[in-house]
Parts: C-alpha cells; sequence; structure tokens
C-alpha cells in the first residue's frame, strides 16, 4: 500500500523543556482526505511543522509519498503544498507575485508557473485580482491565496492548517467544493480543523491528536459509528402541560422547548407518538451539537482519564 | 535535475529581491544620490579647497572612492539586513524553507540582491561624482574586484544581521553603532599616513580600511595598502562570513524552532 505519509515515534520537544509531540504514530494512505483533529495545543501544528521542514524534530521519522525528510528531503518537499493558519506571504507582493515566485523555489520555471497561476487562480476566483498587492485582499481571498500558491508546483499532498478559519459560510462551501474536487482529481488531502462539521463532511479518515499522541485514528464512518446516543431539540407550540416521554431521557427546557436522548437503538417514532397522544405540537426538530463534536469530546476526556490514571 | 531547481529558484529569489527595492526606489536609491551629493559639496568643494591636495591628489579626488564605497557598504548591508529581516517578520520566509531550495541558494540569492542595489547605487554616486570632479581611471580589474568583493562581504554580513534580528531596532543597532563608526574611521576622508604610527597600526585592524584602498587603488592608483593584501583580506572575510551564514541556516538559528 501507498502511504502519503508516515510518521513513526515523532517527538518534539522545544528549548525551554516543552514537549509538544510524544512519539506520535500516523499513517495516512495515498489518494485520503485525512482530518486531523485534537483540542488547542494538542500538537497538529507542530506536527505539520515538522512535516513541512519548519519544526526541527527531536527523534522519530517522518516519510512523505516514501521519501524520507532526513536523507530526501528535496524529493520530500517537492511532493508538500502547505497551507499555513497565518497569512504568511509578502502583503507587500502582488497575488501574482506571490504564486509565481512560490512556484520557482519548486524550480518551476517562470513562464510554466504563469500558466499554471492563471489556472488556480482562476479556479479560486482570484486571476481578477492578479495584480493586486495581497494587502488589498480580504480575508477569504487570503485563504484562497495561500491554497493557490500551494498547488503551483502540483504536489501529491496537501497539507491544509485551518483553512477556512474565519470564512464565511458561502466561501468555506466554495472551499470545500474546490477541495473535493482536487482530492478526487488524485491529491492526498490532510485537514486540521475546529469546524467538525467540515471533517465530518470532507474527510474519509481521521486522526484525533492530544497531548502529543494520537488518541484516534480510524475511518470517519467507524467514529460516527461509535456514537450511541443522539440528543435532538424539539421545539413546541407553546403548552403549560407537564409534558411526560418514558421512551427516553427528557428535558422540559422552557414550555416550547424540550430535548431528548435517543439511542441508537430507538427510533424518533415513539417520541412523536406521545408527544401526540399528550396533544403537543412538534414544530421543528434539530441535533442538539454536531455528531462528530460529542465524540470528540468524549474521545479526548477518555484519552486523558487514562492517562491520568 | 536538482541544479535546475537551485537554479531556477536562484533566480526567482534574485528577482523578488531586486523588484523588492526597485519597487521602494526612493527609499532604497535616492537617498545615497543625495547624501553624497551633499558630501562632495561640503567636504568636496567648500572645506576640501581649503585642504589643498591629499598625497599627490587633490582633496575632492581622493574622498571620491571612498565615498562610492561608504555607499556600497551601507546599500548593500541594509538591503539584505531589511529584506531578510521583514521576510522573517512577515513569515514569508517560509515560502523558501518549506521548498527544496538549498540554504547556499537562499543566502546567494539575498546577497545577489544586495549586490545588484549596491552596484547600481555605485553607479549613481559615479554619476553624482562626475559633475564635482573628472574621474580618473587607473585599473578596472581593481575596481571591479573590490566593489564586488566588497558588496558581497556586506550583503553577508546584513544576511548575518537579519538571522539574528529578532526585532526592527536589532538591523539598526549594528549600523548605526558599528557600521558608521568603522566607515568614518576606514580611512574615507583621510590618508592614514596623516595618524601618528600607533594609530595607524590600530587602523589596520578596521577591515573597511582594506576595501576603501583597495578602490581608492583602482581609481587613482594611491593606497595607504597594498592592493594585493586588500582583495587578501576581502576574500577571507567573504569567506568565513558565508561559512557563518550557511552553519546558521542549516543549525536553523532565527528561522526554525
Amino acid at each position: 500500500m501507498t502511504y502519503a505519509l508516515e510518521i513513526s515515534g515523532l517527538k518534539k520537544t522545544y528549548r525551554g523543556g516543552f514537549q509538544a509531540l510524544k512519539g506520535l504514530d500516523l499513517k495516512v494512505q495515498a489518494g485520503d482526505f485525512y482530518a486531523l483533529l485534537g483540542p488547542n495545543g494538542a500538537g497538529k501544528s507542530t506536527t505539520i511543522g515538522v512535516i513541512a521542514s519548519l519544526v526541527n524534530k527531536t527523534e522519530g521519522k517522518v516519510k512523505v509519498f516514501g521519501y524520507d525528510i532526513e536523507t530526501q528531503l528535496t524529493e520530500a518537499k517537492k511532493q508538500i503544498g502547505l497551507v499555513p493558519q497565518e497569512f504568511n506571504f509578502n502583503q507587500f507582493e502582488t497575488v501574482l507575485q506571490i504564486v509565481v515566485n512560490q512556484a520557482g523555489y519548486y524550480g518551476v520555471p517562470r513562464s510554466l508557473a504563469k500558466e499554471r497561476a492563471e489556472k488556480y487562480l482562476t479556479q479560486l476566483g482570484l486571476w481578477e485580482k492578479r495584480n493586486d498587492p495581497a494587502r488589498n485582499l480580504s480575508g477569504g481571498m487570503k485563504r484562497r491565496l495561500m491554497i493557490a500558491r500551494a498547488l503551483l508546483h502540483e504536489p501529491k499532498l496537501l497539507i491544509l492548517d485551518e483553512p477556512t478559519a474565519g470564512v464565511d459560510i458561502e466561501l468555506r462551501r466554495s472551499m470545500w467544493d474546490f477541495l473535493k474536487r482536487i482530492n478526487s482529481e488524485g491529491i492526498s488531502i490532510i485537514l486540521t480543523t475546529h469546524y467538525l462539521e467540515e471533517a465530518e463532511m470532507l474527510c474519509r479518515n481521521i486522526g484525533i491528536i492530544d497531548k502529543g499522541r494520537i488518541i484516534e485514528n480510524t475511518s470517519m464512518k467507524a467514529l460516527l459509528s461509535k456514537l450511541n446516543v443522539e440528543t435532538f431539540i424539539l421545539d413546541l407550540e407553546p403548552t403549560e402541560k407537564d409534558i411526560q416521554i418514558s421512551s427516553v431521557q427528557m428535558r422540559q427546557v422552557d414550555d416550547h422547548t424540550i430535548e431528548v436522548d435517543v439511542p441508537k437503538t430507538e427510533g424518533l417514532n415513539k417520541v412523536f407518538e406521545e408527544l401526540s397522544e399528550q396533544g403537543v405540537k412538534v414544530l421543528s426538530m434539530r441535533n442538539k451539537a454536531n455528531r462528530l463534536e460529542e465524540l470528540f469530546v468524549d474521545l479526548v476526556e477518555q484519552g486523558r482519564e487514562k492517562e491520568a490514571s | 535535475m536538482g541544479n535546475s531547481i537551485q537554479f531556477n529558484a536562484l533566480k526567482t529569489i534574485w528577482i523578488k529581491e531586486c523588484t523588492r527595492f526597485l519597487r521602494i526606489w526612493v527609499q532604497t536609491l535616492v537617498p545615497p544620490a543625495i547624501t553624497m551629493s551633499l558630501y562632495f559639496v561640503i567636504f568636496g568643494n567648500l572645506i576640501g579647497e581649503r585642504i589643498g591636495q591629499m598625497g599627490s591628489v587633490g582633496y575632492m579626488e581622493f574622498i571620491v572612492p571612498g565615498l562610492i564605497m561608504m555607499s556600497v557598504i551601507t546599500n548593500s548591508y541594509s538591503n539584505v539586513a531589511s529584506s531578510f529581516f521583514s521576510a522573517k517578520f512577515q513569515r514569508n520566509i517560509e515560502e523558501m524553507l518549506v521548498s527544496p531550495v538549498s540554504h547556499l541558494t537562499i543566502v546567494l540569492g539575498y546577497v545577489g540582491g544586495g549586490v545588484a542595489r549596491a552596484l547600481i547605487v555605485a553607479v549613481i554616486v559615479t554619476l553624482v561624482s562626475s559633475f564635482f570632479v573628472p574621474l580618473n581611471i587607473e585599473n578596472y580589474g581593481m575596481i571591479i574586484l573590490t566593489v564586488l568583493l566588497t558588496s558581497t562581504l556586506f550583503a553577508l554580513g546584513g544576511l548575518l544581521n537579519g538571522i539574528f534580528g529578532k526585532t526592527f531596532d536589532d538591523i539598526s543597532i549594528i549600523p548605526t553603532f558599528v557600521l558608521t563608526p568603522l566607515t568614518y574611521l576606514g580611512g574615507v576622508f583621510y590618508s592614514t599616513e596623516l595618524l601618528s604610527e600607533f594609530w595607524q597600526g590600530v587602523s589596520l585592524l578596521n577591515p573597511i580600511i582594506y576595501m576603501v584602498n583597495g578602490f581608492r587603488a583602482g581609481f587613482i592608483g594611491v593606497s595607504d595598502i597594498a592592493p594585493q593584501t586588500a582583495l587578501l583580506v576581502l576574500v577571507v572575510f567573504n569567506a568565513v562570513f558565508l561559512t557563518l551564514a550557511l552553519s546558521l541556516l542549516k543549525r536553523g538559528v532565527g528561522i526554525r524552532s
């Protein structure tokens, strides 16, 4: 099996003694769309920093498409396109200069870089802005510029560190479509995000990292199947009745809202039946929280309890 | 394959660096022309006439090579120091660090930018000086070698400053407190023969004295230092600074955590 990324025993201790990574192991298959999730300070950005040569590792092995970053660094770097969390381009350069220069650092001749710049900037809706200095772009445009910049040398692995942070919903969805398309064209993608809905919608596999270690590495499907109970919020027509539901656990929030915890083995039919019998009308219904979010919180807590014991 | 990557990357960094200082030409190319014109008017015309001869040449003719060299030194140094530090500050240095660009290519690209600015400024200052005094060139080879080696050396110095610098203050401290005094005491405005034997010996510890005198030898054939010695000192300093810069980048000092 070809792996886009293989990490084994990765450790990083910063000057001052803080150990950000404590022996991290991770494998991402070629062609995958992989989510790397974790709370703030879990080690996500340090891991990405090591893969992209921005952070010196203390110990461990990292291979990108089989190329060891220690012994075959040039080849390894050519496989990676990085979209970092912070804007890290020269704000005074134009959009076109930024992407063409980046291609140049990878050895792409200037004429070819300009052709590719037109292709990717057009796809990301930035071609009209090509002669504008980067500082004049909106936040969403700057994020897209960093994606275009990372693609100019046509990498096989694209790593995005919170690419949609601070981006409005419409733009986020258009970025999702773009990422799905390039993934279907064969580019492996690793994504870190705080929007768990984003990970659930885009990614096939998922790794959860906490305190410098991977605490879960599985497929999105397998992870979501672990979810036993879902909480729904039901908006009701205002009522003074004392609502009773025996089939599931229920909490009455106010005179027009209840919350129900529904086990996966049970359906919602019984809930509705009981409400109808009491003459209560349901106006609308929604999930209390994102399904993945609940699992994520549970897994991180379990991991910490394990470490504490 | 590897070489073509490095060649294209070098070309990219160099073009980027030249574009940067040409884009802000009012800040980078005009000030040296104005400053040097003032030097020529005040030290050359007004005060110089009273000083008379410096050795076998007029005072104005004597200071022209030193003033050109002074512009070369400050411009090559400040170009690289500010550009490299800005790249660190805005974090766009990461664009290079994630790519297959070698450390040598990064050094050569930035130094190439500093040298290009220094050479353009040298030409401007030379043209300005020609309005004040007729130019007499004794040895073109010596002029070209000295100006190239000096601008390379101070571009490397600026790079080292940029690597170590943590704040904008850090990149102005060296030019203000080290470079300017060394330049003024580097024989730009006087011949070391005017000094006592002791101070002549102390002056030899100032590397700028070799550059100014090497350059002056190329222009007017008069120098306090043997031209071969001047070139040797320049080559040795260049080798030391280049080795140091490469070693710092390899260790990730100031650029990797």
